[in-house]
């Protein structure tokens, strides 16, 4: 039983990385190929660094991503507070239904719904364009929100509520006492929240597809047009510098994780 | 307590406004969009027309469920015999399992065209030992492949989840009183990740019934799913109205099938995103 799982496992594994070995490999082609290998090469390398939309699409995704973590981060735990603090029972549970919607939704339909509303405040408004980067922020913003709140919640519940009064009785306004108790305590929250964010923008494609504007292009938005053409290997290559980069990152939250708990094993002993 | 009362209504109104804004009131404009005509005026045309997207629908819920049922499949004990491993070993291999979701869809969903297509790798494989090419892309086949393989984390995730917090003392106490290894997996086991399997079912079948890039690229833009319907009145033909109608069609089917499923779980505790 055991050789088996690990053969069926391994089989698995396979299955999931056979379409990024190849990616990899082929970047590497002398030719214009994605199919026969004939030579290595690093030219792809050097066409991508040359080509300036494709620099600017990275350049844009990495601002949207930054920009709508960072103001998603802080509406998001806003509102976790203000969730976790209320004791109207039904607008509670309202605003959790609310909350959950975009993260039920597919994608799509989340696209749609908010193209619609731009497309229709747009008119109103008689704008001729009516998408541009605002548009596709607001809708970033707008997915990366619930799990910032997904994340900062259940660190909520877990503090102690009489170590904020504790500290209000020992002279602090709420709005300190917040900072000096609270704030330290939910961190870890508000932190895998902003990176949840950040890499949920960086990689999103559906919805900017139909919220984003013609003059702003980010990488996925890049990727799916140079799929409508025949691929060169200067997308594996695109690909593969993502992929190594995501690698690297993987790691580095691994570590810091594994020694931020070694850390607290150790206090608590 | 007046004091109390405002600071809650400051903290609450910004997302309050937000999502009002930016979630409850585009769900209204799809309805609005999906009840009128380009002029504004009210009509149900649009929601008459989707009975010439009754196939459509149909080959999207048959297609993701075919997919979902094939990912359980493979999930299921992949993520058992992942659970039954040293910690070391199964915290390095999560990390495994996670890394391609990082990539994006779309090179994945590429990268398997390449291998799959007509002078693809696995043609030119097949051609060394002088057989006929394979015709994989373009057919259905290809199309439930492509879900199976780009959402088969997000079923392996919540499952590991629950069945990595079954203590093992409750595998030996039913061993202890005669169960064999059959009888362990079904009294034990099954109902345990149950939560662990309802939501996994979901994070997987809404991707899937909702795709278009996967069927575009791997249909060949043979096979048309609910996805592509609404993709090509959004982007191609502009029909704005006939798109909003599909998309709440498949909005009101996900979030009933969605409420459905839930109902089979007591409490979100599989829940891993």
């Amino acid at each position: 039983m055991k050789t088996f799982g690990k053969i069926f496992n391994f089989c698995v594994y396979f299955l999931l990385y056979a379409p990024l070995l190849i990616m990899v490999f082929f970047s590497f082609n002398e030719s214009k190929s994605t199919s026969v290998f004939t030579g290595f090469s690093l030219k792809w390398y050097n066409e991508l660094f040359s080509k300036s939309d494709i620099m600017e699409a990275l350049r844009n995704t990495i601002v949207l991503a930054v920009a709508s973590a960072f103001i998603a981060t802080i509406l998001g735990t806003v509102a976790a507070v203000g969730l976790y603090k209320m004791r109207n029972k039904y607008l509670y549970n309202t605003m959790n239904t609310v909350t959950n919607i975009p993260m039920m939704n597919p994608d799509i339909v989340t696209g749609v719904s908010l193209m619609l509303l731009f497309v229709f405040a747009g008119k109103l408004l008689g704008l001729s364009e009516y998408l541009n980067f605002f548009t596709l922020l607001i809708s970033h913003i707008t997915f990366n929100i619930p799990y910032v709140i997904l994340n900062v919640l259940p660190k909520l519940r877990q503090t102690d509520e009489h170590l904020y009064e504790a500290a209000m009785d020992l002279g602090c306004t709420p709005i300190r006492a917040f900072f000096k108790v609270v704030m330290p305590a939910i961190m870890p929250g508000v932190i895998s929240g902003a990176l949840m964010s950040f890499t949920l923008s960086l990689d999103d494609f559906v919805i900017s597809y139909y919220t984003t504007g013609a003059d702003f292009q980010t990488l996925p938005l890049k990727i799916f047009a140079m799929t409508k053409k025949t691929v060169k290997p200067d997308m594996y290559a695109l690909s593969t510098l993502i992929f190594v980069t995501i690698l690297v990152l993987l790691i580095v939250i691994n570590i810091v994780q594994e020694r931020s708990e070694r850390k607290l094993k150790g206090d608590n002993k | 307590m007046n004091k109390k009362r405002l600071g809650s209504i400051a903290l609450n109104s910004p997302y309050t406004v937000w999502s009002v804004i930016f979630i409850v009131v585009p769900l209204f404009i799809v309805a609005y969009y999906a009840f009128t005509d380009k002029s504004g005026a009210f009509t149900i045309d649009n929601i008459v027309q989707l009975k010439e997207y009754k196939e459509i629908f149909g080959i999207s819920i048959l297609y993701s469920v075919i997919a979902t049922l094939i990912t359980l499949l493979i999930s299921y004990p992949f993520a058992y015999f992942l659970s039954r491993q040293s910690e070391m070993s199964r915290r390095l291999q999560m990390m495994l399992v996670m890394l391609p979701m990082w990539m994006n869809l779309l090179i994945r969903t590429y990268s398997w065209m390449n291998i799959l297509e007509r002078n693809g790798l696995i043609n030119n494989f097949l051609g060394m030992f002088g057989i006929e090419p394979i015709k994989m892309i373009g057919t259905p086949g290809a199309v439930i492949f492509g879900m199976v393989y780009n959402y088969l984390p997000y079923m392996i995730l919540p499952i590991y989840t629950v069945m990595s917090k079954i203590e093992p003392s409750l595998l030996e106490a039913a061993e202890d009183l005669g169960c064999n290894g059959f009888n362990k997996l079904r009294r034990v086991i099954m109902p345990l990740s149950l939560p662990g399997v309802v939501s996994g079912i979901t994070m997987v079948f809404v991707p899937s019934v909702s795709t278009f890039y996967i069927s575009q690229k791997l249909g060949d833009g043979k096979i048309t799913l609910v996805g592509d319907a609404i993709e090509r009145q959004m982007q191609t033909s502009y029909n704005y109205n006939l798109g909003a109608s599909i998309s709440l069609v498949l909005m009101v089917m996900i979030l009933i099938s969605v409420a459905v499923m839930n109902r089979f779980s007591d409490e979100d505790g599989g829940m891993v995103v």
